[in-house]
């Protein structure tokens, strides 16, 4: 598998809590909270698209877009 | 299918606390079916009552929002009327051990072919925070200011005893493993039980000091070890993770056609 480079990481602000759990456990500490306590994207050129992030959000509300999801997994 | 087409999307957000591990489990669950390629009409979620209960309520297939304890009752009836489709129970710790104990391990006798998921936060949230049969010795609840006495059932040598012919944990920690568990008991032909541990921030947490959502997961991926792994046998204190019984036995549906087969076979 080649490497993923990051598009997008789309965070769903109405549905985030603020839990802090994605920011916790980013290896390469993508993300913050803001002062609204909703989770942020702050070092997207950081990313490694392992997407814990996203497996992770009790909340369902993160989303890391790639450029090998176009066309496979985006129906 | 996209992973979000398996969610009844306008019911979000959802009413789980924020860092609740039952969030992260149903996250796991719809990536296994999705996974699995199923189709939402394939699938039946019966749950029973509390907060893990919740979760047939978020999801786009037929569900079933059943009693306190009889999701397992209100299953093997679906099942039994309708064998090809998929039965998934998510139940939580109390809703499956104490109130449904008794339909827990008769569908493990009977090894009907139901996938059982037991969400365990080790407290009954819903109500605020009384501790369940799986709290075990030394814990805070609201029930039990000055800690528990009461020992806890080990869901998997239950289950394992009961007859259950698929018998695994993983926790809200290993998201990875978790999905690939689900995926396995999912697939499975018999009943198959799947212990998650998840987190209860709000009342096991900050009862029992043990911080927030993250450091709650910290705390699960330093006491569970893989089953067979060297960190298992240095430190047998540790919770084993995995796949503990995976085998091939008699189901119930089956047989049961077996049995009309042969009687109407006599009649003619």
């Amino acid at each position: 598998m080649a490497k993923q480079k990051l598009k997008e990481i789309v965070i769903n602000r109405d549905w985030c809590k603020g839990c802090g759990i994605c920011i916790h456990f980013c290896p390469t500490k993508v993300l913050e909270l803001d002062a609204k306590e909703k989770s942020v994207v702050v070092r997207p050129e950081d990313c490694i698209c392992c997407r814990m992030c996203e497996l992770r959000c009790p909340d369902l509300a993160i989303e890391v877009i790639t450029d090998q999801d176009e066309g496979e997994n985006n129906e | 299918m996209a992973v979000k087409d398996y969610l009844r999307q306008r019911f979000f957000p959802h009413m789980w606390c924020p860092g609740c591990g039952h969030g992260t489990i149903l996250n796991s669950l719809i990536r296994a079916i999705e996974g699995l390629e199923l189709k939402p009409h394939e699938i039946v979620m019966t749950s029973g009552i509390g907060c893990s209960a919740r979760i047939s309520g978020y999801v786009n297939v037929h569900s079933l929002h059943t009693m306190h304890g009889r999701a397992l009752a209100c299953a093997t009836g679906v099942k039994l009327s309708r064998p090809h489709l998929k039965v998934l129970v998510p139940m939580g710790d109390g809703d499956a051990l104490a109130i449904g104990g008794n339909h827990f391990i008769h569908a493990a006798r009977r090894n009907i072919d139901l996938t059982a998921i037991v969400m365990n936060n080790r407290i009954y949230g819903m109500t605020g925070g009384q501790f369940s049969p799986l709290s075990g010795v030394g814990i805070k609840a609201t029930t039990a200011p000055f800690t528990t006495i009461d020992n806890s059932f080990d869901v998997v040598e239950l289950a394992k005893a009961a007859g259950a012919s698929f018998v695994a944990r993983s926790t809200a920690f290993h998201v990875k493993e978790c999905k690939d568990i689900l995926k396995k008991a999912i697939e499975h032909k018999g009943f198959s039980v799947v212990e998650i541990l998840s987190q209860c921030p709000t009342h096991y947490g900050r009862k029992n000091k043990e911080g927030d959502a993250a450091s709650m997961l910290e705390f699960q991926k330093k006491m569970t070890a893989k089953i067979g792994s060297k960190a298992l046998q240095e430190n047998p204190n540790l919770i084993a993770r995995g796949i503990f019984v995976d085998l091939d036995k008699a189901e119930y549906c089956t047989e049961y056609e077996k049995i009309i087969d042969s009687v109407m076979k006599e009649k003619v």
